[in-house]
């Protein structure tokens, strides 16, 4: 069958559009039917995911489509992580009352929206899926209509997100231009074909990469993610630090990789830019944050800078590390926003770094989840986040940046001061009071499940990190 | 007799005040709304012209991509306006600063 690569896009989109009709018609209070349902498109797609993943990349829709090993795996990866996003947010929105079936249905919307995104194969593909994905967002954001900081941090995503979609598209209509083609291996043959050094495709080339850094949140372009991470709801803010940070970079290396090979070396010196400030800036305004949210987005930024490591290295292990540090990344994450779920109580959000004070007289197994995770995310042995970032540095040596390398190390030490705060806040503050966390059991079962994870990968990190060459071999 | 440098010159001006836009304006969220826009129909003119120069129809097909997402863009923009609108009884630009740090 020829559509069969399309089948979990196709399986999703008609999930999400008929959840859209049994969630109007549904009078339950809780949603049950909705969240369901809901869990059980994602889980279907990521079956089919699995069932239809190909071993050679196979092109669809007159060149629009590619389903690839790559997409293949980050598909998977969005599915997997898109599920347990809702069990999180379940169980927050029902503690805060907020439950409506738009979180269910529009979340599935973003996820078809990252799928097709990271099966793009033409810029047409890139701008649609991403469109799909942002629009989702905006409105997720929003989605607390009496909250002032919600509606605030939704006018500021939606204005920078469609500034950032505007110079994407101003720069792909130069590349257009340039090469006469939208499909992006098209175009790299084009511009491998050209003599000398095109300024027009550079000038492209520099739109493209600035709508890049926006989506996924390097500085200089980072604005919006301290104030879009505070003012959303937890369980918002825990969906969009993971699984569309896969999809950006999906973006990165299908526009990057598939699309402007030949132009490496302009790329690469702008990326380079690009990881440094995100991480010094990152790791620095950090440390004097004191909303955890803040916080996280700030430790975000300096991820999103690691990222780009492997990326700039320019080398399929180099593309393969960055892969690896992205999985891994939106793991932590999603443990870290699951955890601030977790501490909140009935109509009460806990963003605070002081709401952590105690936690491990209150609650020592949990305690121990945000250490396990807190440890990964500052980058220390055997911690799946210490492979993350040694992949990546490897990576960035054998291209010959060693002192990229150890700018980055340097950076990662300064960052580990803010992780190690909360971790002293959790075993070595008194708690301000004694009550004990009270939660659902499949909240409590996938978290612990969440930061076990992270642990235990980090033993055997050749597992993943084979998946991902393997991903990224063609 | 028009060339295509004529229209890329008009579209990249456009594409200048949209953004120019979106950063000096300190007055009103509807303004912002319409430099949005304006750089996607800059962006538009864009396409239009190298499509028409190349003999290629691709790009105008991508115009009408980027009409029709542009249309629920601004559905969304004016939604959440409105949701912006009934917390703070206003909609300027300036006053939407209470989160920093």
């Amino acid at each position: 069958m020829i559509w069969a690569p399309l089948a979990p896009e196709i399986a999703l989109l008609s999930a999400a559009c008929l959840l859209l009709i049994i969630d109007t018609l549904s009078r339950d209070e809780k949603r049950r039917l909705t969240y369901w349902l809901g869990l059980a498109a994602l889980i279907l797609s990521a079956v089919l995911v699995l069932a239809f993943s190909p071993l050679e990349p196979v092109v669809l829709l007159h060149g629009h489509y590619v389903s690839d090993p790559m997409s293949a795996v980050l598909k998977e990866a969005i599915c997997v992580i898109t599920i347990a996003v809702f069990f999180y947010a379940y169980d927050y929105f029902e503690e805060h009352g907020l439950l409506q079936g738009e979180f269910f249905v529009l979340s599935l919307f973003a996820v078809l929206g990252m799928m097709v995104m990271v099966s793009a194969h033409s810029l047409l593909t890139v701008y649609l899926g991403l469109e799909l994905l942002s629009l989702s967002l905006y409105a997720l954001v929003a989605m607390h209509r009496d909250s002032p900081t919600a509606s605030e941090a939704a006018i500021k995503y939606f204005v920078l997100g469609a500034l950032a979609s505007g110079m994407l598209l101003y720069g792909m209509s130069m590349l257009y231009g340039v090469t006469g083609t939208l499909e992006l291996p098209a175009v790299s043959a084009v511009i491998a074909q050209e003599a000398g050094r095109n300024l027009i495709l550079v000038f492209g080339l520099v739109f493209v990469i600035v709508g890049i850094a926006f989506k996924l949140g390097a500085v200089p372009f980072h604005m919006w993610v301290p104030d879009v991470y505070e003012g959303s709801p937890t369980a918002v803010t825990l969906f969009i630090s993971s699984a569309p940070k896969i999809a950006a970079f999906a973006m990165a290396i299908r526009l990057l990789v598939d699309g402007m090979a030949p132009l490496v070396s302009d790329w690469q010196g702008m990326l380079i830019i690009l990881s440094l400030l995100s991480m010094a800036a990152g790791n620095v305004i950090a440390i004097s944050q004191t909303n955890i949210k803040r916080m996280l987005a700030y430790s975000t930024i300096a991820h999103v800078g690691f990222l780009l490591l492997g990326i700039l290295s320019g080398t399929r292990t180099g593309y393969a590390g960055s892969m690896f540090y992205v999985l891994v990344y939106a793991l932590m994450s999603i443990g870290a926003f699951g955890m601030v779920i977790l501490l909140g109580r009935h109509r009460f959000e806990a963003d605070r770094l002081d709401d952590f004070q105690g936690l491990s007289r209150r609650s020592p197994w949990f305690a121990f989840i945000m250490l396990i995770l807190m440890f990964s995310m500052a980058g220390a042995p055997p911690l799946i986040g210490f492979w993350a970032k040694w992949f990546v540095i490897k990576e960035v040596i054998a291209a010959g940046y060693v002192w990229l390398a150890v700018l980055a190390v340097t950076f990662s030490v300064i960052g580990a001061y803010y992780y190690l705060r909360i971790v002293k806040l959790m075993y070595f503050d008194e708690p301000t009071h004694l009550t004990a966390l009270k939660a659902s059991q499949e909240m409590r079962f996938i978290l612990s499940l969440n930061g076990l994870a992270v642990l235990l990968l980090g033993f055997m990190p050749g597992l993943l990190m084979a998946v991902c060459v393997q991903a990224m071999r063609m | 007799m028009l060339i295509l440098s004529d229209v890329l010159i008009l579209a990249a001006v456009l594409f200048c005040i949209s953004v120019a836009g979106i950063f000096i304006n300190r007055k009103n969220v509807i303004i912002l709304l319409m430099c949005i826009e304006l750089m996607l129909l800059s962006v538009n003119l864009n396409f239009i012209a190298f499509a028409h120069f190349l003999g290629d129809i691709a790009g105008q097909v991508f115009v009408f991509f980027i009409l029709t997402v542009a249309a629920a863009e601004s559905a969304i923009g004016l939604a959440i306006l409105v949701v912006v609108f009934r917390n703070r009884s206003t909609i300027n630009v300036s006053d939407l600063d209470t989160m920093r740090g």
